[in-house]
């Protein structure tokens, strides 16, 4: 067999009481796509940065090509081939491409013979791994996509032969990820060894060579990735088993709870987002909204939930009007029992430097319950979101600890806790397990379930089209600010995607 | 001919008051750009021209009181990196600090060593900067419009303001030509990715406040030993938050920057040179009203005439590793 490109022995490392990585193994053939696969938390990211020499192992060795390596900075990763993307792109934002390719590897003091150079190796660049890219572009007016690219590029400028992708799709859109699948393909046929971070079993399937499963510091398992199976991954990666189709019974549903007409907003530009839309949500019925990113659900959830002002249309809400033109506002929609699970958690749905007791009563901290007088009943507050914790299993169990420190899945289920245990009638969520784990991602939709079993009516956007597919009773698709069709559950993933594309409206209009 | 002299005298002014506003801004220009914000500007400037009178006082020398001025200066700045590169601490703490340092002991040292009521010995001539003729400036003189300008304007200052204003592209080749340059505004923009390119964020940031107290120190030699003959109690007057406004007011750039000083050091000589005069239609006004004329208009041009001026997006954050 031929000599691994990298390998790790017994590595380890601690921050302070928190062991991130304990006793790793782990060999990487060379020419190939392996995938690293773990939760959120799981220490993928904490290994990989002990390989590009961010952090330092507290034991262990690194082998790259058979050659014990001592890697103490980047430069060191740098100099032994190995390049890395960062999950958050480290680019300056207002720099050209050519300048943060440069960057750390400017070739002389003076910058004009480095610039040269670099224009004429990344043209070869991009010729041979056909990376399109301006290299007098500012970085900040490109598309994500494009700056994944520049940050591909400035590894490969460095000389990498071995290329590190920290969950490279979280900021993608399909299409695009499916274009950087292509990228990698491509490197991997040029003799370049790829690692792929990722928490997404999808991707993991569709692109890697072998796949090492990651669980709470430790390597639990290697597979071949055309010899294993997304299930059994998942259950590597949970420890447990897990159901990825999402069991439910038969909807039943009853009265219209929220009824939407004519709808139009528009966004902070004045461009209209949402077009006249119309629908209803049933009492025990799951709707969900399928669409592109930015074909304006986010301003229909907004103005239906109040946090955004809608330009023309009705909502009723029991019957009763809401003034969504108008008056409008989430704390008098919570009263009347709609609750808002909005699609930004970090922005939106919580105070992140709060402790999480604090957050798990934002937006009721005016009820009867939770006040002493004019004051704060901080007993009751921390007693009722004790409660929670154990009803939603939310980890570490620690009602004053800083919601910061809750990782993506955790802070999800505070936010679904404080606003499901109200008894609101309505419920509507916005990308409810954007950045969750597969585990929590289990949970929170046998929450939704429930909620609908319960005869609630909810309202559920969500870029996933997985997830739109096994919750929802009922498929609405956006496109373009219009509801341009209306699918069951059964409907295929072509079908709808489609539809998403806006394919049978242009068709129309023609 | 009049209106000439009269224009030219206020523009000579003009250069004159400019040149400490330069030094001082290019200064904070190098520590700002790099991502630490520079309250105490002010302090180092007013510590280097302490420094300086000092020494030439003493050693009658004014090469070695400049000498004095930089080191002393570089001394503070590398104070304000400790507590805000390595020990991560406020930098606005930090710099006012540093001008509460800066204002107190030049007053109490000045006192202890020269009993002149915190003022240094007044420096004979040999011991200063003293005005530079440049050639043929007197030949020149009679050439009509020409002849004025250059003799009057463009000569006939101290060392110090030529090296102010050649500072300025300087520092702009400094900036956009150089890899220090490139990396200096990348780390004010986003460490980590300087960070990861392998570059030390620490490094490249004492670098910079480095070079930002060797031009404080200049400004502070340039005015205790060029333009003035002393030092004096609180001399600097608040030039190094004027110098901080026009950063602020050049978007953090050294040609606009050498333009704002000019424009606040214009203000800054209309004020002194029409004090107590008659202005036509107006009238005499208060001398307390054309002293306050330049912060004035500083706050009307910071207020709304510059558009929105973004600083470097690190800027005043401290560098911490992610986990």
């Amino acid at each position: 067999m031929a000599q691994s490109a990298i390998e790790l022995k017994g590595i380890d490392k601690s921050f302070g009481a928190v062991r991130a990585n304990r006793d790793i193994n782990l060999e990487i053939a060379p020419g190939t796509i392996h995938g690293i696969i773990g939760e959120n938390g799981a220490g993928k990211s904490t290994l990989m940065s002990i390989l590009y020499g961010f952090y330092q192992a507290d034991r262990g060795e690194i082998f790259v090509n058979g050659q014990k390596t001592d890697i103490d900075s980047p430069n060191d990763a740098i100099a032994a081939g190995i390049g890395m993307v960062h999950q958050h792109f480290m680019l300056v934002h207002n720099f050209t491409v050519l300048e943060n390719i440069i960057l750390g590897a400017e070739g002389s003091s003076l910058l004009n013979t480095g610039i040269a150079r670099a224009r004429s190796e990344l043209h070869r660049l991009e010729e041979e791994y056909s990376l399109d890219v301006d290299p007098d572009a500012i970085v900040e007016q490109l598309p994500v996509g494009l700056q994944q690219r520049v940050e591909i590029l400035k590894a490969l400028y460095r000389g990498a032969e071995i290329l590190i992708l920290d969950e490279p799709t979280g900021v993608l859109t399909p299409a695009e990820a499916d274009h950087l699948f292509r990228i990698l393909r491509k490197l991997k046929d040029e003799g370049k060894t790829i690692v792929l971070i990722t928490h997404k079993l999808r991707e993991i399937m569709a692109v890697t060579d072998n796949v090492s499963v990651m669980r709470q510091g430790t390597m639990v398992a290697t597979r071949k990735t055309a010899a294993t199976t997304v299930e059994e991954l998942a259950e590597l990666m949970v420890g447990r088993r897990v159901l990825l189709r999402v069991e439910k019974g038969e909807a039943s549903p009853s009265g219209v709870k929220l009824s939407v007409k004519n709808l139009s907003v528009r966004d902070s530009r004045g461009v209209t987002m949402v077009d006249n839309v119309s629908f209803d949500v049933r009492a025990g019925e799951i709707v969900g909204i399928a669409g592109v990113a930015g074909n304006g659900q986010s301003e229909l959830i907004e103005a239906i939930a109040g946090t955004r002002r809608a330009e023309t249309g009705t909502v009723l809400l029991d019957g009763a009007p809401i003034d969504v033109a108008g008056s409008a506002d989430p704390g008098e929609l919570r009263a009347r029992g709609l609750a808002h699970v909005p699609e930004d958690r970090h922005h939106v749905g919580l105070v992140l430097p709060f402790e999480e007791n604090e957050n798990s009563i934002l937006g009721y901290h005016g009820m009867d319950f939770y006040l002493n007088g004019p004051f704060l009943n901080i007993e009751a507050i921390r007693s009722d979101a004790r409660d929670k914790i154990e009803k939603y299993d939310i980890r570490p169990a620690d009602c004053r600890l800083k919601t910061a420190n809750f990782s993506g899945g955790n802070q999800q289920k505070i936010v679904l806790a404080r606003e499901m245990e109200k008894d609101p009638g309505v419920l509507v969520v916005g990308q409810p397990t954007r950045g969750v784990d597969v585990g929590a991602i289990e949970f929170i939709h046998k929450q939704l379930i429930a909620m609908r079993d319960q005869g609630k009516a909810v309202l559920l956007i969500s870029v996933e089209l997985d997830e739109i597919r096994s919750l929802s009773d009922r498929i609405l698709v956006m496109f373009d600010g219009r509801v341009v069709g209306e699918r069951g559950p059964d409907a295929t993933e072509g079908e709808l995607g489609l539809l998403m594309a806006g394919v049978e409206a242009q068709e129309a209009a023609e | 001919m009049d209106f000439l002299n009269l224009i030219l005298q206020l523009l000579d002014a003009t250069i004159r008051v400019s040149v400490p506003l330069l030094l001082a801004c290019l200064a904070g220009l190098y520590s700002e750009r790099s991502g630490v914000f520079d309250i105490g500007l002010e302090g180092k400037m007013l510590a280097g021209a302490f420094a300086g009178a000092s020494t030439a006082a003493v050693t009658g020398s004014a090469w070695l009181g400049m000498l004095a001025a930089i080191t002393i200066s570089v001394f503070f700045a590398l104070v304000h990196g400790f507590a805000s590169i390595t020990h991560r601490g406020n930098q606005i703490v930090s710099g006012v600090a540093i001008n509460f340092i800066a204002a107190g002991s030049t007053v109490i040292l000045g006192q202890a060593w020269f009993s002149q009521g915190g003022r240094t010995p007044s420096l004979v001539a040999d011991a200063r900067f003293n005005a530079i003729t440049l050639p043929f400036a007197d030949t020149l003189r009679e050439v009509p419009l020409i002849g004025p300008i250059y003799s009057e304007l463009v000569s006939g200052h101290s060392l110090i303001a030529y090296i102010a204003f050649l500072m300025v592209p300087f520092t702009w080749w400094v900036l956009f030509r150089t890899r220090f340059g490139l990396r200096l505004r990348a780390v004010g923009e986003n460490p980590a990715a300087v960070d990861t390119a392998g570059i030390s964020v620490a490094w490249l940031r004492y670098r910079a406040v480095i070079c930002t107290g060797v031009l404080t120190g200049l400004a502070g030699t340039y005015l205790a030993v060029s333009q003035n003959a002393g030092f004096v109690k609180d001399m600097t007057a608040g030039k190094g938050f004027i110098a901080l406004a026009a950063l602020i007011f050049a978007k953090w750039r050294p040609v606009p920057a050498m333009f704002a000083c000019l424009l606040f050091g214009f203000l800054d000589a209309f004020a002194i040179r029409f004090q107590g005069i008659a202005l036509p239609l107006i009238g005499k006004v208060p001398v307390q009203l054309m002293q306050a004329l330049p912060y004035i208009l500083t706050v009307i041009l910071l207020a709304g005439f510059i558009g929105k001026a973004i600083p470097p997006k690190a800027g005043g954050v401290a560098y911490v590793k992610e986990r």
